[in-house]
């Protein structure tokens, strides 16, 4: 029996730019078992999305040496639609809007594709719309386009209504917290609380704000600093960080 | 997107026959349409070597088979040469739409009253060889109400005119849909006459074939006209379509919205929107916007997009235009594989997004669905490739 867990292995990620390849992660390690909250913080442009990006398969990023497991599957290779049949879902910090789907449309491709059978017709209107009305979204969304004019906060709700209905093993939040007003930021973390109350469910939370650490409780804290981790703690490691910054990491970096 | 406007042209009048430098002017004397040499720039997107006889006048040319669906409620006949209300409406601009407008039978449909369900008139191509000609008269009723279905299939050297005449108040909508054999060629002369406070909306749809070229007119009979020119178009390798419109605002508070979006495939695809709106000193309180969108799915496809906007007074509601040409976007796709949903089905879900108003507005279920599945059987044809 293979061991459940997603496990990134001295991760290395580059990019192409117009002078050649950039490299952005310098081997990166991460171990998240099921049922565990991993926050990662650090200062912009130190690669978090990068390594959101390229766990999921994006295909601007190279991933040039390293492994990405999840449960036992090797994801490194993979298109991005295998990888999240193996169970991986990212919910991005900057959604992007598809013209012409709707909501309910492309909720339910995915799903489709993903358990391999179309979902019951007779419930699925009423799952959709249960889930836009857990993140407060009405029942209208269901026909828009996808993130087609959506405020930046709807569009930051429209990625946990797909985390609910899809339902993955594990999800990586890519500052899913930013640009949510109060009363959004905790409709957002009860329903990421409710996805990890099923107990075996894997969650990589990036941000840049401890507030969201307030309504989802993280087992482990990451500093991120220059393409790799440079410190982990528990959730005091995230307060220490509001009063003294990545300064000392930064400097070390360079 | 871009939106602007064409710099205002001084050279026009309030003469009757159209002067502007966009357009031929129209004779249904063939010797006034020699054939084209292609340097034309009314010709110079045509690949002319492909059909140089549909400029022959001296071929025999029968007329294809229009079937107008019985009990559809239409009315049906024929009107010979010369005989109203054909030629009123449609002036030949070009030489293969002067050869069409002489056959001596024309298809006569009359909308009266209101048509309840969309009428489908098929028009069926049997030959790749031998090369056909008709000329379609609808003539809708003063308050009338009714959707015509020109749904041409089968293989043909066809040239088509279809003249439409939408009286005072009524209400009418006509499609074209060009699902021809592949090796087919179309060469048509749409030309409206919108009357007062009448609604028009027509809708090309141009799928198969190796070239199609439909001259699309509009003018105004009156005040207050509204028309909407919507097209969907697929050209797949090899393939020239060519859609090329001219909306004459010479009445006050007229309305035209134009929106054509197509998408094309494969090595030598070849798709061509001129868009000509000519504002005359007497439009006064018009109101037009038109619209050009390509979505390109592969390498060696040519897109040709012109909008000309010619504006002969300031006392108008709105004008302008854009065209807009792109290439699958790759955060949209990775959005999409993202979820679990595979390359092939995204790009099917992409594109049929990117048709998805306009199809939303054809109403006709049965169109929608023909399109959807030829969209659907070619994306993944290409991956097949
Ligand atoms: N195409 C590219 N060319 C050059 N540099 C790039 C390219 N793509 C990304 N980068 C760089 O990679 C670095 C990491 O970017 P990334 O988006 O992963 O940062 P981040 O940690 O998510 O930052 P933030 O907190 O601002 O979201 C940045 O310095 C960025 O400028
Ligand atoms: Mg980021």
């Amino acid at each position: 029996m293979t061991e459940r867990k997603l496990e990134i292995r001295d991760l290395h990620v580059s990019v192409e730019t117009e002078t050649g390849s950039k490299p952005i992660l310098k081997g990166v390690n991460l171990i998240i078992n099921p049922g565990e909250v991993h926050a990662i913080m650090g200062p912009n442009g130190s690669g978090k999305s990068t390594l959101a990006y390229s766990i999921a398969g994006h295909p601007k990023y190279t991933i040039t040496s390293g492994s990405v497991m999840l449960d036992g599957v090797e994801l490194v290779g993979l298109t991005a639609d295998a990888r999240a049949k193996a169970g991986l879902f990212l919910a991005m910090q900057y959604p992007v809007e598809v013209p012409g789907v709707s909501v309910s449309n492309f909720l339910r491709t995915a799903k489709t594709a993903l358990d391999g059978q179309a979902p019951p017709v007779r419930s699925w209107a009423a799952k959709v719309n249960d889930s836009l009305a857990k993140m407060q979204l009405d029942g209208e969304f269901a026909a828009r386009s996808v993130n087609e004019g959506f405020s930046g906060g709807e569009k930051k709700r429209n990625e946990i209504v797909q985390l609910d209905i899809l339902d993955p093993k594990y999800a990586v939040l890519d500052e899913t917290d930013s640009g949510l007003d109060i009363d959004a930021l905790r409709v957002v973390s009860e329903g990421v609380n409710r996805y990890t109350a099923q107990g075996d469910r894997g969650v990589l939370l990036i941000t840049h704000y401890t507030r969201i650490l307030r309504y989802i409780k993280p087992d482990f804290v990451h500093v991120f600093v220059d393409g790799h981790v440079v410190e982990e703690g528990d959730a005091r490691l995230a307060e220490s960080l509001e009063e003294t910054g990545y300064e000392r990491w930064v400097k070390a970096a360079e | 997107m871009s939106k602007s406007v064409a710099p205002v042209d001084q050279t026009g009048s309030e003469s009757a026959t159209v002067v502007s430098h966009l357009h031929p002017v129209g004779s249904f004397v063939l010797a006034d349409h020699p054939a084209p040499s292609g340097k034309e720039e009314f010709w110079r997107f045509t690949p002319l070597a492909k059909v140089q006889d549909f400029f022959d006048d001296t071929l025999e040319r029968s007329s294809l088979d229009v079937h107008v669906e019985p009990g559809s409620g239409v009315g049906f006949g024929h009107l010979g040469l010369g005989q109203s209300p054909r030629g009123t409406v449609l002036t030949p601009v070009d030489r293969t739409s002067a050869i069409a407008a002489a056959v001596p039978q024309a298809t006569h449909l009359v909308v009266e009253g209101t048509l309840e369900r969309p009428v489908r008139v098929n028009i069926q191509g049997e030959s790749l060889t031998h090369p056909t000609a008709d000329h379609v008269v609808i003539e809708a009723l003063p308050q009338s109400c009714g959707t015509i279905l020109l749904n041409h299939t089968g293989a043909a050297r066809h040239i088509g005119n279809v003249e439409i005449i939408v009286g005072e108040g009524a209400n009418l909508t006509v499609v074209t849909l060009q699902d021809w054999a592949p090796g087919s060629v179309h060469f048509g002369q749409h030309e409206a006459l919108v009357g007062k406070d009448a609604v028009y909306r027509h809708i090309d749809v141009s799928l198969g074939g190796s070239l199609i070229r439909l001259q699309n007119n509009l003018s105004y009979a009156s005040i207050g006209g509204d028309a909407e020119l919507y097209g969907v178009y697929f050209a797949q390798s090899g393939q020239h379509i060519e859609h090329r419109l001219f909306i004459d605002h010479d009445h006050p508070k007229g309305v035209s919205h134009v929106d054509y979006r197509g998408a094309l495939q494969g090595e030598g695809a070849e798709s061509v929107w001129v868009g000509d709106v000519l504002i005359r000193p007497t439009a006064i309180g018009i109101e037009t916007y038109e619209a050009n969108k390509n979505l390109v799915l592969t390498d060696g496809c040519r897109v040709h997009a012109v909008p000309n906007l010619e504006i002969e007074t300031g006392e108008i509601v709105g004008a302008g235009h854009s065209a807009s040409t792109g290439r699958f976007d790759d955060e949209q796709l990775f959005y999409l594989e993202s979820r679990g949903i595979d390359e092939t089905e995204a790009r099917r879900l992409v594109v049929r997004g990117f048709f998805a108003t306009i199809l939303a507005r054809i109403g006709i279920e049965d169109v929608e669905e023909t399109l959807m599945r030829r969209l659907d059987a070619e994306l993944a044809f290409d991956k097949e490739n």
